[in-house]
């Protein structure tokens, strides 16, 4: 069996026991992405040999030396391209930061460092995170590893299809609008959005700052929680952080296959149209599963889900169209080559150096909040998260748990989502409302399709819930045990 | 479609979001904005009288920093990535005042 | 022609006087080399975040609690877009929807008596950085060191109506900011900053006319003049049948005219929201009341105290407290020697006199008032006379130096030997006979010049009383 195989956590008690190196780890990494990137393109930057292997022989030194004792010391990780890593080039898949080499690294990747983690390289995304196929990248489409005519799902999908194609042991996503959950269900892993605050978000290039939070991917729900564990702190450099307690940051301790008496609901909103039957099946199957171990399942009406989508996209525009106001080719990133004057230098920088679908939702919240349309647009979808936020307040009284698809479908074929912008982003609409309310959200595999594609079953959780999300993400999978894609070794 | 967005609106939004539209893509956009518009005027029938704003979803409030110098010179770092510097400063083009 | 009545409101920024900037740990010191204060959240560096300096809050606070405004218990940051390279991000971190001050007003002395002027808002927000012009290539330098440096900004009701009123609300505002210690409120260096927003109107006529902003105004000398410049183009537009156009002006300090600042690119539709990196601040009854309670005596008050507890003319009082280090230095000097008057004196006199010399303001004085007090107990005690004390003086305010041991040093005490005295008094009217013959006639000018010759044999070191008692004795 290759190491490529084994989850982070298995990987970690190897390299602990002396029976794996790091450096034959990182070694093992580097050949799968040598063999099979060119096929999947997971990544838009790998580090070079040299300096990766030099990082694993001091990571080595350190374990050996008795300095680092974590369950990540050594374990090669892959980070999404919108994270700052020093040193490292940074692009957000935008020919924007097209070399851009930040000065400092995010919180969660130094958190990850100071457990002993060896980066490889940076993933693939959606241009800024916008997207939901990956295909919106500046540098080239990443594929999925169990179909490589199928979009790995977006935004995160070069750190979803990495983890699925054996070519990391476990990634770093974010997630604005789903962009863990729908690709990792899309490409058969977990993946989880913690609840908004948990990780910080600094150092996270910003596409929309109340949504966006950083959270795991990798092969199961042990590793899930390991490095979520790892990367959640209270850091005083991000304002939104929340700090909790020091129990609550033990994640690890929810890994228990005990669901008795857990209440689980199911909003009828998430089965109705435009769900595909397939999916619909697998989620109800799973749910079963959940029940016959003493969960109590029941179905129920959560409202305004149909709302959840346009509050998004007002919301997300307006503050990516501030957000990604600072490139404009004086500070760091592309400038444009010719240019008259100052005002000509912004635009043709900006407008060479976004992509279609990242100017789109520029133009977009520029337009909601320009003068006279604030209120109509930005302050209607600020109440409308109100609204939203409290249908969870109120759902979360009766339940434990919220139960549904991560994604109406499973992936889609490449080139297949982009020519229609709204059908696209209905896509995204049993993950979006998790983003409005701040709540934390897991995907766990659940079955294939007769595609033979991969669905991911989406839990919810209330603010701060994250253990009781493991809980049962972890007593799901004990019913349903991680899937190999058929990845050529 | 409910909202018409015209040349003068496409053209408006992009000096505001310095974006210089090919003829093209002013067409294609002036279509997607519109059809966005259309979409979440969905919102509309939503009853939000007395309902707050809500930006923050947690109640955090009073985040600070002490008044205390942390930070050195590191005006290495801050022009590493300058398209254009002279002595330590980002050249751009001349600007008006 | 009509009478017309000039419409003023102020919006007066205020670089505060926090150790770092408003939303990073770089310091605020003027004069570093370019971007050498600077960091990833002042730059704009994608992945870096804002954190708020809890002093500007304290500031802003007590400014608004010195100005009888409403303090907006819970409020909050807005972003401000808009597109200039001295603005890393494009945008600006400011207060539109819920300022932490509001609806306050100050009194300010007019011809026609006290008059109160309204204070809309003051909000906070962080400055920009510098943009400098390349002398030698087409192209323009930015320095982000003032980027992020705290600022409020004190919006005024339009209550003025003339220079003079602005100046005297100004003043007001320097003087009020000052004694909190929240900024030295410099124009000339940019510490404090006035827009004007003028209109005109016919006298009598209750609404306003189409205002117009006027901005980079570095003195009350430009200021007064901005005011009146702009008033006659407005006047002389509307009696052309023209329109005033409300827009935004610079003035030309050198051309002594503005001009508008119009351009396409400039939409001015700013598309303020609320910043999501940030949290709202939220002043409870503890702080507020901690914040209020720590409210130093402002002018007036200290004025009336000085006539009262010290003394003092109203003539004295009124020019000590009108710079805040004057007050301190007047205070704390009369602390150690007990004698307000000739404190007063010292200051007033030669203190405002060689400052004025070396055009320097109050803020820049450096001697300790310890050193001061000395010189006064070396004069009261006869042991230098008062021309050795204003060559000492002169050396406290440049250099600070220790009086009494300047004196001992230089041996510039008085000689009361009146043996030795005698001696010299009789040489010098030996030496001089016309002199004596034209005092003996009757021309009492002799007498000073003899005088003056003792006192350049005795090097200055004598007591000008003795000299001219021995004089008349001899003579």
């Amino acid at each position: 069996m290759s190491l490529m195989q084994l989850t982070a956590v298995e990987l970690g008690k190897k390299i602990k026991a002396g029976e794996v190196s790091v450096v034959e780890a990182a070694t093992a990494a580097l050949d799968a992405i040598e063999k099979r990137d060119a096929k999947y393109h997971c990544y838009v930057t790998v580090v070079d040999r040299e300096t990766v292997l030099k990082k694993a022989a001091e990571v080595q030194a350190k374990i050996d030396a008795g300095e680092l004792t974590g369950p990540l010391a050594g374990v090669p990780v892959a980070i999404k391209d919108n994270m700052c890593t020093e040193g490292l080039l940074t692009t957000c898949s935008s020919k924007i930061l097209g070399n851009f080499v930040p000065t400092f690294s995010s919180e969660a990747v130094l958190n990850l460092e100071k457990a002993g983690a060896v980066i490889l390289g940076k993933t693939n995304m959606d241009e800024f995170a916008m997207g939901s196929t990956t295909e919106t990248s500046a540098y080239g489409v990443t594929k999925n590893p169990w179909n490589e005519e199928h979009v790995p799902g977006g935004s995160s999908g070069g750190s979803a299809a990495a983890v699925a194609a054996e070519e990391c042991f476990y990634a770093l996503g974010s997630d604005t609008g789903g962009s863990i959950r729908q690709p990792a269900s899309y490409c058969g892993v977990v993946g989880m959005k913690p609840t908004y605050g948990t990780v910080s978000r600094y150092g996270l290039i910003a596409y929309g700052s109340s949504l966006d939070q950083i959270g795991p991917m990798a092969k199961d729900v042990t590793d899930v929680a390991t490095i979520l564990e790892c990367i959640a702190s209270h850091d005083p450099k991000d304002s939104t952080s929340v700090a909790r307690t020091e129990e609550e940051y033990r994640f690890t301790d929810a890994l228990v296959d005990d669901v008795k008496g857990l209440k689980i609901g199911i909003p009828r909103d998430y089965l109705g149209e435009g769900l595909d039957p397939e999916v619909k099946e697998s989620i109800l199957a799973a749910a079963k599963a959940l029940e016959a171990k003493g969960a109590i399942v029941e179905e129920f009406d959560l409202s305004l889900v149909e709302y959840a989508i346009p509050a998004y996209y007002v919301i997300a525009s307006a503050e990516a169209s501030s957000n990604l106001e600072r490139f404009d080719g004086v500070k760091y990133g592309y400038r444009a080559k010719e240019y008259e004057g100052l005002h000509q230098m912004y635009k043709k920088t900006r407008s060479e150096g976004f992509g279609p679908e990242v100017k789109r939702r520029i133009m977009l919240g520029s337009f909601v909040l320009s003068s006279g349309y604030y209120d109509a647009y930005y302050l209607k979808a600020l109440r409308t998260k109100a609204l939203i936020k409290k249908a969870f307040d109120k759902a979360f009284e009766k339940y434990d748990i919220i139960l549904g698809p991560a994604a109406p479908t499973t992936a889609p074929k490449l080139g297949s989502s982009l020519s229609d912008p709204i059908k696209m982003y209905l896509g995204d609409i049993y993950t979006i409302s998790v983003n409005l309310a701040g709540l934390p959200g897991i995907t766990v595999p659940c079955g294939f399709d007769s595609k033979g594609l991969p669905i991911g079953l989406q839990m919810i959780g209330d603010c701060f819930a994250e253990k009781t999300l493991i809980r049962a993400a972890y007593a799901f999978e004990q019913t349903h045990p991680y899937t190999r894609a058929n990845v050529e070794e | 479609m409910a909202n018409v967005i015209d040349d003068a609106t496409i053209e408006y939004v992009g000096i505001l979001a310095k974006l210089e539209l090919s003829g093209e893509e002013k067409e294609q956009a002036k279509k997607d904005m519109g059809k966005m518009l259309d979409y979440i005027d969905s919102l509309n029938e939503l009853d939000t009288s007395g309902v707050e704003p809500m930006t923050n979803v947690f109640p955090v409030k009073n985040v600070f920093r002490e008044d205390v110098v942390t930070n050195g010179d590191t005006r290495d770092l801050t022009i590493a990535n300058a398209p254009e510097e002279k002595d330590g400063q980002f050249v751009v083009p001349k600007t008006v005042d | 022609m009509k009478e017309y009545e000039t419409v003023i409101g102020l919006e007066v920024h205020v670089e505060l006087a926090t150790k770092t900037k408003i939303f990073c740990g770089c310091s605020t010191a003027f004069g570093g080399a370019p971007n050498t204060h600077t960091c990833p959240v002042c730059t704009g560096m994608p992945g870096s975040l804002p954190v708020l300096n809890k002093q500007v809050v304290e500031y802003a606070m007590a400014v608004g609690i010195a100005t009888n405004c409403e303090i907006n218990r819970k409020n909050i940051f807005d972003r401000k877009n808009y597109f200039y390279p001295d603005n890393p991000q494009n945008y600006q971190i400011s207060q539109l929807y819920h300022p932490i001050c509001v609806n306050g007003h100050v009194d300010i002395q007019t011809e026609d008596g006290v008059k109160s002027i309204g204070i809309h808002e003051i909000h906070m927000e962080e400055d920009a950085g510098k943009l400098v012009h390349d002398e030698w290539e087409d192209c323009s330098l930015v320095d982000y060191n003032r980027s992020g440096v705290p600022l409020i900004e004190i919006v005024s009701e339009p209550d003025m109506r003339s220079a003079e009123e602005v100046i005297a609300y100004l003043d007001k505002l320097r003087l009020i900011v000052q004694y909190l210690g929240a900024s030295d409120c410099k124009l000339q260096e940019g510490s404090m900053r006035a827009d004007v927003n003028l209109s005109v109107r016919e006298k009598g006529s209750k609404e306003y006319g189409t205002r117009t902003e006027t901005k980079n105004l570095n003195s009350f000398k430009a200021i007064a003049r901005a005011i009146e410049n702009e008033r006659n183009r407005q006047i002389d537009l509307i009696e052309a049948g023209e329109e005033v156009v409300q827009e935004t002006r610079r003035w030309d300090d050198n051309k002594e005219y503005s001009y508008a600042m119009r351009s396409k690119e400039d939409a001015q539709d700013y598309r303020y929201f609320p910043d999501p990196d940030l949290v709202p601040v939220s002043i409870d009854d503890a702080w507020y009341d901690r914040v209020k309670a720590a409210q130093p005596e402002f002018r007036d008050e200290k004025k009336a105290r000085y006539v009262k507890e010290f003394d003092l003319p109203e003539y004295d009082a009124d020019i000590l407290t009108g710079e805040k280090k004057l007050a301190d230095l007047f205070e704390a000097t009369t602390a150690i020697c007990n004698k307000p008057k000739k404190v007063s004196n010292w200051l007033m006199g030669e203190t405002m006199r060689l400052m004025k010399d070396r055009s320097m303001e109050a803020s820049d004085l450096t001697f300790a008032p310890e050193n001061l007090a000395k010189i006064i107990e070396l004069v009261d005690s006869s042991a230098i006379n008062n021309n050795v004390a204003k060559e000492v003086f002169e050396l406290v305010f440049t250099d600070n130096i220790d009086p009494d041991q300047y004196v001992e040093e230089k041996g510039l005490k008085t000689v009361h030997d009146e043996g030795a005295l005698r001696a010299t008094v009789e040489q010098v009217i030996a030496d001089n006979p016309q002199s004596v013959e034209d005092y003996r006639g009757g021309k009492e000018k002799a007498l000073g010049f003899l005088v003056g010759q003792t006192m350049k044999a005795m090097k200055g070191k004598a007591d000008p009383g003795m000299i001219n008692k021995l004089l008349k004795e001899l003579l």
